[in-house]
């Protein structure tokens, strides 16, 4: 019997040490994308997966620059600020073999900007889309808009005619009770080809030989696998059973790292963690002061901030894999400087007096809203907080949800004291302060939970949308940055780090906003 | 007997509606489907439109009784996650589910009617203790444990078996089953070792204590008086004579096989109906967590109206009692 073990292990230790193809990747991550129609989920794992069948009109590259995809210059009409011009990529054709042109380009934002997509948000400011010839198309906007090309890099082009053919001119609608043909079919212009697709199981890409790129992906197939328990996906990659893991968990990176034959490539995302209060007059909900909302003191907000430890956070929390910060930007947006990322260093006893000062000598108490499994441990950096806060005489009592219940008490501004995430696609500051800073009214503020309010600032970031001088506006973004720091209108502790695991014959670029391209997979 | 039948399936359809009653006054509360629909972009005023459409600000009477008559119909809608019709995602799902709670309840059958019988005949030898003191060991440990610590074991360490999946499947065309290839038997082995691990220790200790008791039994006494041969009294006699119980247990231990599948499936990544469910909570996937309970509470309910119609069936007593009246 013993000798059968032996045996049978060395197979097994044999079967496993056989090289793998080195054309084939399999790619693990926790989660499926959602749908493969192209504009009915506006959520990152989706997007990252269709990047690989559909192509956008621009993309970022892994720094997050902007640059060609399938248009190849884009500019501002001459003579009228309202309307961008995109001049298209020749010579590129859809899986079916039809032809890319201005029309598929015309019917896919015209798509992405209908009722039922979820991508419409991002082409609120367009007006119409129109095809010039072939290969150029205008886009009129409502007012003069310069940083549309923002928007652009999520927004895939489906093919006219394959669309009419197979009914699904329409973004499918969660409603009417069926499923349409494009949430599990596709036909795209990208690197690769759909081969079979079991949701939550296996989906399998392959090489698309007619790709219009000059150089053609290492990788000629991709067996994507999506693997739910965190332990379950690492353990995949150490017995060697997938190639690269995302979402690797941070206490596994140092052990994985220390592993022969696994590499992990760490970067920033684009994604900053922060706390947010209410402001206001009124008092709060959770709270033992009942005549006054001690937030809305600026010296509370200072001592807050000054009793955090970020650096603590970072190697106790997040074991090194975080970069704290003094501003609610990631360091790729348009706008972030290296002084407003400086952030105080902590400071209990000043912390106290402030607070003191403020007419809290015993401190007060507070309920934090915390999500527990949408950021990298997120339960656990608000428990950090919960006992810094502790040592000025704030006791908080954490409220932890998952974030399925945590948004709910987000969107109604039903929470005191909150953490929350924030990534920045437009990777300009305009989508910060539209949506975190601006008074909540009409198309603002949605996710001003707090409840700020400064009517100056307001006409500042409304002003941001239409300017076309980029260097006045530059300007304006670096004053309202001003105020909101000084403010302490958030209170930022990190940018999140991004971790991918694979083996370590194969190099794959962190991508800021964590979507690695597996095109751009090379071997050694 | 018709009778008896009818009113048995009369009570099954009214646990029905009341475990979808109750599930559906727990949706209230597992959060916001909208919410994880529409992400961060979207704006207050998309909220409630898709709300509207989906029907959510129906009041929950509507909303339960458009539930149930087109679940009546079989419709259970488009899941809110991956859009696709619900009863068609768990009637793709079920094949793995049913293969492994099969072949964990077999194993289970098995291994511990083996092991429960070894451990009656010799009671206080050292192989007894051990597998006694390990079957408290495995039931005491939580399944998670257990899975995570064999993928460790036989997957990373060992590389004998794959850590995660099904394998390679073959689709019969109603059926996707697993068992016909080599990755497919390999893949199912550690899920089904830790699936099986409660029941096994249950079957096991069932058949100890009912084996012990029944080898006290006079007719057992008379049978090694007749110098029969410890085989035919220990197999043919007491044996077949424990089997009852643990017939009855292990039938209705397969509907909570199936049903606790959940946590065995989410380690391995199971591609099984248990999986799909706990996918399904984290983004209030409503139409999927309906459908998985209804379907759930159906499995209990059938398997008990069998074992009740059998029992009518074997039991005399039943039957006199009913023509008593």
């Amino acid at each position: 019997m013993k000798r059968f073990l032996l045996a049978a292990s060395v197979i097994a230790l044999a079967a496993a040490a056989t090289p793998v193809s080195a054309e084939t990747v399999r790619w693990a991550r926790s989660g499926d994308a959602l749908t493969l129609d192209p504009h009915s989920q506006n959520q990152g794992v989706t997007h990252t997966f269709n990047h690989h069948i559909y192509e956008t009109l621009l993309d970022r590259d892994s720094e997050g620059t902007l640059q060609g995809r399938l248009a190849t210059e884009w500019k501002v009409k001459e003579g009228d600020p309202t309307v961008w011009v995109f001049t298209l990529r020749q010579g590129v054709t859809f899986h079916d073999g039809a032809a890319f042109t201005a029309e598929d380009v015309v019917f896919s934002l015209d798509r992405a900007r209908s009722e039922k997509s979820n991508m419409k948000q991002l082409h609120a400011d367009v007006e119409s889309v129109t095809a010039v010839d072939d290969y150029t198309v205008e886009v009129k906007m409502k007012g003069p808009s310069p940083l549309y090309p923002n928007n652009l890099t999520n927004t895939f082009m489906m093919d006219k005619t394959w669309a009419e053919t197979n009914d699904v001119v329409e973004v499918q609608d969660f409603g009417a009770g069926e499923d349409n043909y494009a949430v599990r079919n596709t036909n795209g212009t990208g690197p690769y080809k759909l081969v079979s697709r079991d949701p939550d199981v296996r989906s399998v890409l392959a090489l698309n030989e007619n790709h219009w790129a000059e150089t053609k992906p290492a990788v000629t197939e991709i067996i994507y696998l999506p693997i739910a328990e965190a332990a379950t996906r690492v353990a995949a990659l150490l017995s060697g059973e997938v190639d690269i893991v995302q979402d690797v968990p941070v206490q596994d990176i140092e052990r994985l790292a220390g592993t022969s034959g696994i590499k992990v490539e760490t970067g920033p995302e684009n994604r900053v963690i922060y706390f947010g209060y209410k402001f206001g007059e009124e008092p709060l909900k959770s709270s033992n002061v009942t005549d006054k909302n001690p937030f809305n003191d600026p010296k509370v907000r200072e001592a807050m901030e000054l009793a955090i430890d970020r650096e603590a956070i970072k190697r106790v929390v997040m074991r090194g894999q975080s970069i704290p910060t003094g501003v609610p930007t990631p360091p790729f947006v348009n706008g972030w400087t290296p002084e407003l990322d400086a952030y105080p260093a902590t400071n209990v006893e000043a912390a106290k007096s402030l607070l003191a000062d403020a007419g809290y000598p015993d401190g007060f108490t507070v309920t934090l809203d915390t999500p527990n499994n949408r950021y990298v441990n997120d339960e656990a950096i608000s428990q950090a907080v919960v006992g810094m806060l502790g040592q000025i005489g704030i006791k908080v009592t954490l409220a932890s949800r998952p974030i399925a219940q945590h948004s709910p008490v987000i969107i109604n501004n039903e929470s005191d004291f909150y953490l929350l995430g924030w990534g920045v696609p437009t990777f300009d500051s305009a989508y910060i302060f539209n949506d975190l800073v601006h008074t909540k009214e009409g198309h603002y503020g949605a996710y001003n939970v707090g409840l700020y309010s400064n009517p100056e600032l307001d006409a500042k970031i409304e002003s941001l949308g239409t300017e076309v001088d980029l260097e006045k506006r530059d300007a304006t973004i670096a004053e309202i940055w001003e105020v909101v720091k000084g403010d302490r209108v958030l209170l930022p502790i990190h940018n999140q780090v991004l971790a991918y695991a694979m083996k370590d014959n194969i190099t794959l670029e962190v991508h800021p906003e964590n979507q690695p391209r597996i095109y751009t997979v090379t071997f050694d | 007997m018709l009778s008896f039948i009818l009113k048995r399936l009369v009570q099954s359809v009214v646990v029905m509606l009341v475990v979808a009653l109750i599930a559906f006054m727990l949706f209230r509360y597992v959060g916001d489907p909208v919410a994880s629909m529409l992400g961060q972009e979207s704006r207050i005023q998309d909220h409630d439109a898709l709300r509207e459409r989906l029907g959510l600000n129906d009041p929950f009477y509507v909303q339960f009784a458009n539930f149930i008559s087109n679940a009546v119909r079989g419709e259970f809608g488009i899941s809110y996650r991956l859009q696709q019709p619900v009863s068609e995602l768990i009637a793709s799902r079920l094949p793995a589910t049913i293969e492994l709670a099969f072949a964990s309840a077999l194993m289970a059958l098995v291994i511990g009617v083996t092991l429960g019988v070894m451990s009656a005949l010799k009671p206080r030898s050292i192989a007894t203790a051990l597998v006694m003191t390990l079957s408290l060991v495995g039931v005491s440990l939580p399944t998670f444990l257990i899975g995570i610590g064999l993928i460790y074991v036989f997957a990373v360490e060992l590389q004998w078996l794959p850590s995660f999946g099904r394998g390679a499947v073959v689709d019969l065309g109603w059926w996707k089953t697993g068992l016909l290839t080599e990755s497919g038997l390999r893949s199912l082995i550690l899920p089904a070792i830790t699936l099986s691990l409660f029941q096994l220790t249950l079957i096991m200790r069932l058949v100890r204590a009912e084996m012990l008791e029944v080898l006290r039994q006079d007719y057992i006494k008379f049978a090694r008086a007749r110098g029969l041969s410890a085989r035919t009294i220990n197999f043919g006699h007491a044996l077949k004579n424990t089997l009852v119980p643990v017939i009855t247990i292990t039938g209705l231990q397969l509907g909570s096989v199936i049903a606790f599948a959940i946590v065995t499936e989410t380690v391995f990544q199971w591609p099984g109906v248990g999986s799909l469910f706990v996918n399904s909570v984290q983004v209030v996937d409503v139409p999927v967590m309906a459908a998985y309970l209804m379907f759930i509470a159906f499995v209990f309910v059938v398997i008990n109206l069998i074992v009740d119609i059998l029992y009518y069936v074997v039991d005399p007593r039943l039957r006199i009692g009913r023509a008593a009246q």
